[in-house]
C-alpha cells in the first residue's frame, strides 16, 4: 500500500508541498500525541498519527524519519509549521476524522505494525 | 547507572531483508522493482529528481551542435546525415527558420512508396512543438508527455533554433546533476570522515556547542537535527546517530521547558566515543530519583497540550545511551552527561547502512 493509496482512501488533505506519493511505501504506524512516547516507539518509514499540529512535531519526525504524519480530529498546523515540514521534507496530512478511525482503516487497508 | 541498551533502543530497520519476519510479501512486492521498499536515500533521490526537473533549463541539457536539413534536400541525403551521426531526427530549417522536423519515421513512409528522392518538404512534419531554451526541463517533459513525440526542437527568444533535445538528453542530464550532487555531499562525508585519521594527537576530540533558550519551543529540535547530521558526515554508523538524535533532542527539549535561562548543549565526538551533555544554571532537581521515574513530569498543563511532559525525556534518554549521569543542586542548575561507545570501525572511513 503506498502513500497516494493511503491519501485517497482516507481522503487526507495534503499539507505540505506535492511529491509523488505513490513511491512512498510507509511500513507499520504509530498512534500517540506525546512527542517522548513517539521518540520511544515509532520507527523510522512509519505513518505517524496525532492530533498534534504544532512545529516541535516537525522536528520529531524528521528525527526519526517518519513516512509522514497525519494530523487527525481537523487540527491544523500554521504557516510556520508547514514551511519547516516542506523545508525538512516532512509529509504532512490532515483530516478531521478522529485517530480511532484513521487507525481502524489503516489497519484495515493493510497498515500493521512490522515486528 | 549504565542502561544495556543494545535491545531497548535498537531501531528495526524495516528495508533491511534480513529482519523481516516471515510472512506473505505484498502485492507491491510481488510486483518487481516498483513494489520495492523505498530507502531513505531512495526517497532523497526522488526529490531530487523532481527538484532537478525544475533547476535545470532545456539549454543545459540539449544538443546544441546541430544537423539541419534544407526543404529541397532529398530524403536520401538526410537519410545519410542520420545514419552518419546515428541520430533520429532534424529540424528543417530555411533562410534561418524553422519551418518542419523530419524523423526516420517520415523517411520510412517514403521507403514505402519508394520515393527517397523526394524533397525533404514533401516528408516532413510541419506541425511543431517548440521548447524554449530557457525553459525549465520539466517543460520539456510536459511536452513529451502530450504529443508523444520523440525530439523537439529548441528555440530561443527570437524563436530561433538554437537546439535540439530528446527525452535521453533529458535523462543523461539529471544523472550528470545528480551525480555531481552525489560526489560533493560524499566529498563533505570524505573530508569529515577522515578527520580522526588525518588530524594525529594522543586524543582528538570534536567538540560542538548549542546555546539552547528557555522556552524558546520554536527552535525545539533544532539542535539535534544539526547534531545528527554532523555525525552522519563523520560517518558513524546510521543507529548510532539515531540514537544520538534522540537522547538530545530529549536533552534538549529540557532545557527549553524545565530551566530558568536555558542553557549549553554540548557535543563531543572522539573517535571511541560520544558524550552529550547540558548545563544549566537552575533551578535544579530537588529529588533525581524522582524525575527518572517514568510518567513523572513537573511540565506545566500548557507545555503538557503540545504534547511535551509525559514523564519519559530522562527514561528515553536511558534507553539510548550507554551511560547517563545527572548532577543537580537546588538554586544552582543541572548537569546532564550522556555517553555512547562508539565500536571501532566508526569514524575511520565511511560506513554505508
Amino acid at each position: 500500500m503506498n502513500l497516494q493509496q493511503i491519501i485517497d482512501q482516507l481522503n487526507l488533505t495534503i499539507l505540505t508541498e506535492p511529491r509523488d506519493f505513490s513511491l512512498i511505501l510507509p511500513g507499520g504506524g504509530y498512534t500517540s500525541d506525546l512527542l517522548s512516547c513517539v521518540m520511544a516507539g515509532a520507527k523510522s518509514n512509519c505513518l505517524w498519527i496525532t492530533l498534534q499540529a504544532h512545529l516541535n512535531i516537525v522536528a520529531v519526525a524528521a528525527l526519526l524519519e517518519v513516512a509522514a504524519i497525519i494530523i487527525t480530529e481537523g487540527a491544523k498546523p500554521d504557516s510556520a509549521t508547514i514551511a519547516k515540514a516542506n523545508e525538512q521534507g516532512i509529509i504532512l496530512l490532515s483530516t478531521d476524522k478522529p485517530t480511532f478511525e484513521i487507525d481502524g482503516k489503516l489497519w484495515e487497508m493493510g497498515i500493521h505494525i512490522l515486528e | 547507572m549504565a542502561a544495556s541498551t543494545k535491545q531497548v533502543c535498537q531501531v528495526s530497520n524495516q528495508m533491511s531483508p534480513t529482519r523481516r519476519p516471515a510472512r506473505i510479501p505484498t502485492e507491491q512486492e510481488t510486483h518487481g522493482r516498483r513494489g520495492r521498499s523505498i530507502t531513505d536515500d531512495d526517497a532523497n533521490a526522488i526529490n531530487r529528481v523532481e527538484e532537478l526537473s525544475y533547476d535545470l533549463k532545456v539549454h543545459e541539457v540539449m544538443t546544441a551542435s546541430l544537423k539541419i536539413a534544407s526543404p529541397e534536400m532529398p530524403l536520401s541525403q538526410v537519410l545519410e546525415i542520420l545514419r552518419v551521426n546515428r541520430i533520429s531526427g532534424v529540424p528543417v530549417v530555411k533562410d534561418n527558420e524553422l519551418i518542419g522536423i523530419l524523423s526516420l519515421e517520415d523517411i520510412v513512409h517514403a521507403m514505402q512508396k519508394n520515393e527517397l528522392s523526394a524533397p525533404v518538404s514533401a516528408y516532413m512534419t510541419r506541425k511543431l512543438v517548440t521548447v524554449a531554451s530557457y525553459d525549465s526541463i520539466v517543460s520539456a517533459i510536459q511536452k513529451f508527455s502530450d504529443s508523444r513525440l520523440g525530439r523537439l526542437p529548441v528555440v530561443d527568444e527570437n524563436y530561433k533554433l538554437v537546439g535540439m533535445i530528446t527525452k535521453g538528453d533529458i535523462t543523461r542530464g539529471i544523472l550528470i546533476a545528480l551525480q555531481k550532487d552525489y560526489k560533493e555531499e560524499e566529498v563533505r562525508r570524505y573530508r569529515a570522515s577522515h578527520l580522526f585519521e588525518d588530524i594525529i594527537s594522543d586524543r582528538t576530540t570534536l567538540v560542538l556547542r548549542y546555546n539552547i533558550k528557555a522556552q524558546d519551543f520554536t527552535h525545539g529540535g533544532n539542535a539535534s537535527s544539526h547534531i545528527k547530521r554532523a555525525l552522519l558526515r563523520l560517518g558513524a554508523d546510521p543507529q548510532i546517530a539515531r540514537r544520538c538524535g534522540i537522547a538530545v533532542y530529549e536533552a534538549e527539549i529540557n532545557l527549553i521547558i524545565h530551566t530558568t535561562h536555558g542553557g549549553i548543549l554540548k557535543l563531543e565526538v572522539e573517535s571511541h566515543r560520544i558524550t552529550m551533555s547540558t548545563i544549566d544554571d537552575g533551578p535544579g532537581i530537588p529529588d533525581i530519583e524522582q524525575v527518572l521515574q517514568a510518567g513523572y513530569s513537573t511540565a506545566t498543563e500548557q507545555v503538557r497540550e503540545m504534547g511535551f511532559g509525559a514523564g519519559m525525556g530522562l527514561v528515553n534518554i536511558k534507553r539510548c545511551v550507554d551511560k547517563m549521569d545527572i548532577e543537580s543542586t537546588v538554586g544552582k542548575g543541572t548537569k546532564l552527561t550522556m555517553r555512547i561507545h562508539v565500536p571501532t570501525e566508526n569514524f575511520t572511513g565511511r560506513k554505508e547502512e
